[in-house]
């Protein structure tokens, strides 16, 4: 079991020399007219917990039951390890699934549904019997081999189905919305602990989420999915902070967009005009830009600050009135309007107790530095 | 219920029957339970009764219960059944027919069950109305269809002849074969329909996971299909059993002479022999034969079963 697991540093989608361990080359799948994943080349390396992240209908859980073998590809091919996969059944793959509903035996105790896949291995059943005690012990339900699932509450199910698939030790496990049953609070405690159980088992786990949040704390990498295709592959900071898209930086946490026009670059800075704003935005400079060019600047909720008088030096500068409050206690939202009539949100950590909160009606000023203007194209 | 209970000339008559511990909840349960007493219950003890009674040649042809003010009752009726081999030849030969005719039934819906559950709509339940469809015709007309078909001239043996299959007709009218296949054919929507109601929940998950685990196609059905559809199993089985044991028309229409079932035994007895006592006594050993089996299995579902 203590295969060398991936440091948290070590990051071989970066080195050009690094073999992926799993390679899925030109997929599609169709049912009938219907598109439902659409020409995807994904590399996913040995030791990852990979994210596909997408709202529902995108396709990435048909991506899954490709990679499991439960639906075959109208084209493309897998690779898992070097080995082609499209010729080799479900249950001859080296591959285990978690599901979403569990799917756990209803007739079988914990103990013989954590079994079931060693003894259709051929492994002697005393040794499975070891096997399975230990893999108990890992997700702390040693004391509830003998119960039915009925019997356990919807964490320790989701436990035992994840013990199930880890049994047989296979090289990658296939997660379909892991936690996706589970509550708030338990859902926040078991990220952790499937980090951990992923690291010291050193298997590659490919993730399937709705849920942004899930997909920021788990992944080595994250594949956000719209419409059949991938859009972005990427690091959790590197999707938040740079998205490729306005779909991504709308997926991803919350954003206000503004619609706007390329105007020229002044020395370091990019000047883009935009009437819902009310002034010239400026943002840092990217490649690739013509002048008047239709453009969209995202500026995440956090990045801009909000204030009663006017603050020097900051590089975009507008006015506006609060419309609306929300006091999350760590943090409060204000939703303020421009003259234009834009709603703008902007969060605001609630670290210092202020003299006197900005309130409902106030007049305000709202800046942010250049850098905080993110310019998207598509 | 609130808008009722909140009017009080309802109230009043509710506290009323309450005095007599008439309560809603017994109202509704009662329903049930005076149906049982009436149409169950009572018939049973009647045919108990004359069960324990002599034959007589009067109108009714038995001996009343109550004589001069004192019961008068007996168990020969039964110590005869036990006596002559004839009787217990007729149950053990009933439970047989009705056995293999289950065991059959089963291997022919089991798949059939599983076709349909496994079909998409529309086409599924048009074939749930097929197999429903020959309820529509009465069943006496049904098996005698089966005359036509099975007998020395009939469809059957014209259609295999004519194929080059065999030279001489089969003879299967008036032999136990012709019985299995009435029944078997009579009851087979009764082991398919609770077949089908369990199946159809039968979550693909399931299957999926035991295929991602290493079983395949055929250890992933006998590991977890069969055991998840067992109390369909159960409950097809006695609907094709428990009526097949007592099955009458058939074996008379289909059967012949040497085929010997209890319901045949039991109408000989009751109008040829017009002998209503040892008929009750038939009825009655038949209906404790199968009581008791049923009784037996459902003590072991409830102690085994947390479904």
């Amino acid at each position: 079991m203590a295969e060398p697991s991936l440091a948290a540093d070590a990051k071989p989608w970066k080195e050009s020399t690094a073999t992926p361990f799993i390679r899925i080359k030109n997929i599609t799948k169709k049912f009938g007219e219907f598109t439902a994943v659409d020409d995807i080349i994904l590399d996913i390396y040995k030791g990852e917990l990979f994210c596909l992240l997408g709202g529902s209908g995108c396709g990435k859980s048909t991506l899954l039951r490709m990679l499991a073998g439960f639906e075959t590809p109208t084209s493309g091919t897998i690779e898992i390890d070097g080995q082609d996969v499209a010729n080799i059944a479900a249950f001859d793959r080296p591959t285990n699934m978690m599901f979403q509903s569990y799917a756990l035996f209803p007739h079988m105790s914990v103990e013989k549904n954590v079994v079931y896949g060693l003894l259709r291995e051929g492994v002697p059943k005393a040794e499975a019997m070891d096997r399975v005690s230990d893999m108990l012990r890992l997700v702390k339900l040693q004391d509830f081999a003998k119960r039915k699932p009925h019997q356990l509450s919807g964490g320790q199910q989701q436990r035992v189905a994840l013990a199930r698939s880890l049994i047989k030790q296979p090289k990658l496990l296939l997660l379909d919305e892991p936690l996706g049953a589970l509550d708030k609070k338990l859902r926040e405690e078991t990220q952790f602990e499937l980090i951990h159980i992923q690291e010291s088992l050193g298997v590659t786990f490919i993730v399937v989420t709705h849920d942004q949040e899930e997909a920021m704390t788990l992944s080595t990498r994250i594949g956000v999915m719209d419409a059949g295709k991938i859009v972005q592959v990427g690091e959790p900071p590197q999707i938040y902070e740079n998205p490729n898209s306005k779909f991504v930086a709308d997926f991803i946490g919350s954003v206000n967009m503004f619609e706007g026009t390329v105007d020229v670059a002044v020395s370091d800075t990019l000047r883009i005009k935009s009437p819902e704003a009310g002034i010239d935005l400026l943002v840092e400079p990217i490649a690739g830009l013509k002048a008047n060019q239709n453009v969209s600047v995202a500026i995440r909720p956090e990045r801009i600050a909000v204030t009663r008088h006017k603050p020097e030096g900051a590089a975009n500068i507008v006015e506006g009135e609060v419309e609306e409050v929300a006091y999350l206690g760590n943090l409060s939202i204000y939703r303020v309007k421009l003259a234009s009539g834009k709603i703008l949100k902007v969060t605001k950590s609630n670290l210092l107790h202020d003299d006197v909160p900005i309130k409902w009606d106030e007049k305000v000023f709202l800046s942010w530095s250049n850098a905080a203007g993110i310019v998207l194209t598509t | 219920m609130t808008a009722l209970q909140a009017s009080t000339p309802w109230r009043k008559t509710a506290a009323f029957l309450a005095r007599f511990g008439l309560t809603g909840r017994m109202l509704v349960i009662a329903v049930p339970m005076i149906w049982l007493l009436v149409f169950f219950l009572l018939p049973f003890l009647v045919v108990l009764k004359i069960s324990m009674a002599e034959p007589m040649i009067a109108r009714p042809p038995y001996s009343p219960l109550f004589v001069d003010g004192s019961i008068k009752a007996t168990i020969g009726n039964y110590a005869y059944l036990w006596e002559d081999t004839l009787y217990i030849n007729a149950y053990w030969s009933s439970i047989k027919i009705a056995f293999f005719s289950t065991v059959l039934a089963l291997l022919i819906g089991y798949p059939m069950s599983y076709y349909i559950a496994r079909t998409p709509e529309p086409k599924r339940s048009l074939l749930l109305l097929l197999i429903v469809l020959p309820f529509w015709t009465s069943f006496l007309l049904r098996v005698y269809a089966w005359i036509g078909i099975l007998k020395t001239k009939g469809v059957l043996n014209m259609l295999l002849m004519k194929m080059g299959v065999i030279d001489q007709p089969l003879i299967i009218m008036q032999t136990d074969v012709a019985v299995y296949i009435g029944i078997v054919y009579t009851y087979l929507p009764f082991m398919i329909l609770p077949l089908y109601a369990n199946l159809v929940k039968l979550d693909d998950a399931l299957l999926e996971a035991s295929a991602d685990l290493g079983a395949g196609p055929i250890s992933t059905f006998f590991r977890i299909t069969i055991p998840l559809s067992l109390p369909g199993i159960i409950a097809g089985s006695m609907l094709v059993f428990i009526p097949a044991i007592g099955e009458f028309v058939i074996p008379a229409l289909l059967g012949g002479p040497d085929t010997l079932m209890i319901g045949k035994v039991l109408w000989n007895e009751f109008f040829s022999n017009r002998d209503w006592p040892v008929a009750s006594a038939v009825a009655i050993a038949m209906l404790v034969l199968l009581v008791i089996p049923i009784m037996l299995l459902r003590m072991a579902q409830s102690k085994g079963g947390d479904t």
